[in-house]
């Protein structure tokens, strides 16, 4: 299934300065695993240690949450879009 | 004559009438409309980028009573964004230079300032006088506060959030609707929080993101339209795009779930993780120079390598000729560098760079120096011509 994965501002850096990956996956932990796989640096932003999807991070199958849905486990089809939404907090500059 | 023996209802005067009238003229507004928005109370929590155009439609909308908090004093550099803000207003107190500017917009309003930081110690009794909180601020220990605190009183919290060319809006706080701790349990870790190599905003972005809110707090007031409640809304700048996300009240929110673990304020600065703004965490066992004693080694003509680890975008505003790895390249790079020379790295304020003096002390270099305070200490310590940003 080839599905749409959208970076946003503050993880673009990790993903080549992509904002739009495409991959194919059959559900939306496989589209995140191969995201990772592909830009290694990503991953200590959307997982924990024990590789559980961080607090701060909420992923979007469409316009559904998918801690609401089966998590990882949701299945995708064709032409998905899965949206990673960290939180922020504004431009401070540090 | 007609006179009229009922209890005084709130009325506008014929000068109120004429500057609401494109209101007044809209059944959507309408009489009725404009009368809730002057008995209405709205607290602004931050007078910056966000609060700029908050403050200024919610004025001009004839909120009738406004309080604006925030404990800054306006820079120069918040002029790029902050349009309430005129270039002689730099020194003053935000909250002070905001008032003046909206009582001049509309002198039929009641403004109350807060020249202070909001603190789980004042936060329930500042928010307890208003209808309705504006979230205006930058920062996550702020953020989590003014949610708790609204969700503790029953308070709609009217959320705007800025990164970049990025903005999120939505309304937290409602009975049945979600809580920002629905949407993010916690706070990213410091070291996850994107540093000022990443910072940095669009100037007009809060401007949309702001108005986005003040439209919602004025809906909210005319209990009219469909609130941007249980729902986030995105907006992407670079690619002119508004996305439109599911946000549920999450059944086992510490705050507003079914088992409630957090019933009063808590240290909200322990809990995201962060002690004293400006610290930076490792600073103090970071080998420093100061400027001037790099100046006078460098006159000496001692032989130090000076690393620059910004950005190349911030290389072009300003720089001491140093040899430029950013941060984030510095591992896959490190190879570049030769242990054997003396090196001060350096960047805008001090904290990335001495990141880098870690992450090159564990690497095994030895003679390794953090420049104190970056260019920015540089500019005033130094050499005053080096622009500051």
């Amino acid at each position: 299934m080839a599905v749409k994965v959208l970076i946003p501002t503050p993880l673009r850096q990790f993903a080549g300065k992509s904002d739009t990956i495409e991959l194919e996956a059959r559900t939306v932990g496989e589209a995140l695993g191969g995201l990772t796989s592909k830009f290694g640096e990503l991953r200590k932003h959307l997982y924990t240690d024990d590789g559980r999807i961080r607090s701060f991070v909420n992923v979007y199958l469409n316009d559904e949450d998918i801690r609401y849905l089966e998590k990882e486990k949701t299945p995708t089809k064709d032409g998905d879009t899965i949206t990673i939404v960290p939180s922020i907090a504004g431009g401070m500059i540090l | 004559m007609a006179t009229t023996t009922e209890a005084p209802a709130p009325k506008l005067s014929r000068e109120e009438i004429l500057r609401y009238s494109r209101h007044l003229i809209m059944p959507e507004v309408g009489m009725d409309g404009q009368l809730k928005l002057k008995q209405a109370r709205v607290l602004m929590i931050g007078a910056g980028g966000l609060g700029a155009p908050l403050g200024l439609y919610l004025a001009a909308a004839g909120v009738g009573h406004l309080g604006i908090l925030d404990f800054d004093v306006v820079d120069f550099t918040n002029l790029q964004r902050q349009v309430t803000f005129s270039t002689q207003d730099v020194g003053k107190a935000k909250s002070e230079a905001a008032k003046a500017r909206l009582a001049s917009l509309n002198p039929a309003i009641e403004i109350t300032t807060y020249n202070t930081r909001l603190t789980s110690v004042n936060a329930l009794d500042l928010f307890r006088d208003y209808d309705l909180i504006v979230d205006g601020t930058d920062n996550f220990p702020t953020r989590y506060l003014v949610n708790d605190a609204c969700v503790l009183l029953g308070k709609p919290n009217v959320y705007g959030s800025i990164f970049r060319f990025e903005g999120q809006v939505s309304i937290f706080g409602m009975p049945d609707g979600p809580c920002y701790r629905c949407l993010y349990p916690e706070p990213p870790p410091p070291g996850l929080v994107p540093s000022c190599a990443e910072g940095g905003v669009l100037g007009v972005l809060p401007g949309i993101v702001g108005s986005l809110q003040a439209i919602e707090a004025i809906k909210l007031i005319l209990g009219n339209g469909e609130p941007l409640v249980g729902r986030l809304l995105l907006f992407d700048a670079l690619a002119m795009r508004f996305r439109e996300l599911k946000l549920k009240k999450n059944p086992a929110c510490p705050l507003c779930g079914e088992h409630r673990t957090i019933t009063k304020l808590i240290d909200y600065e322990e809990f995201c993780g962060i002690r004293g703004e400006e610290a930076p965490a490792a600073a103090t066992d970071v080998p420093e120079i100061t400027p001037v004693d790099l100046k006078a080694r460098l006159e000496r003509g001692d032989d130090l390598f000076i690393l620059d680890v910004r950005e190349p975008h911030e290389y072009q505003i300003c720089n001491l000729n140093g040899y430029l790895i950013p941060l984030g390249d510095l591992p896959k790079r490190v190879n570049e560098l030769d242990s054997s020379r003396e090196i001060v790295a350096h960047c805008r304020s001090g904290k990335r760079s001495a990141d880098a003096v870690n992450f090159l002390k564990q690497a095994g270099f030895r003679k390794i120096w953090n420049l104190k305070g970056g260019v920015l200490a540089w500019s005033d310590e130094v050499d005053p011509s080096m622009p500051k940003y």
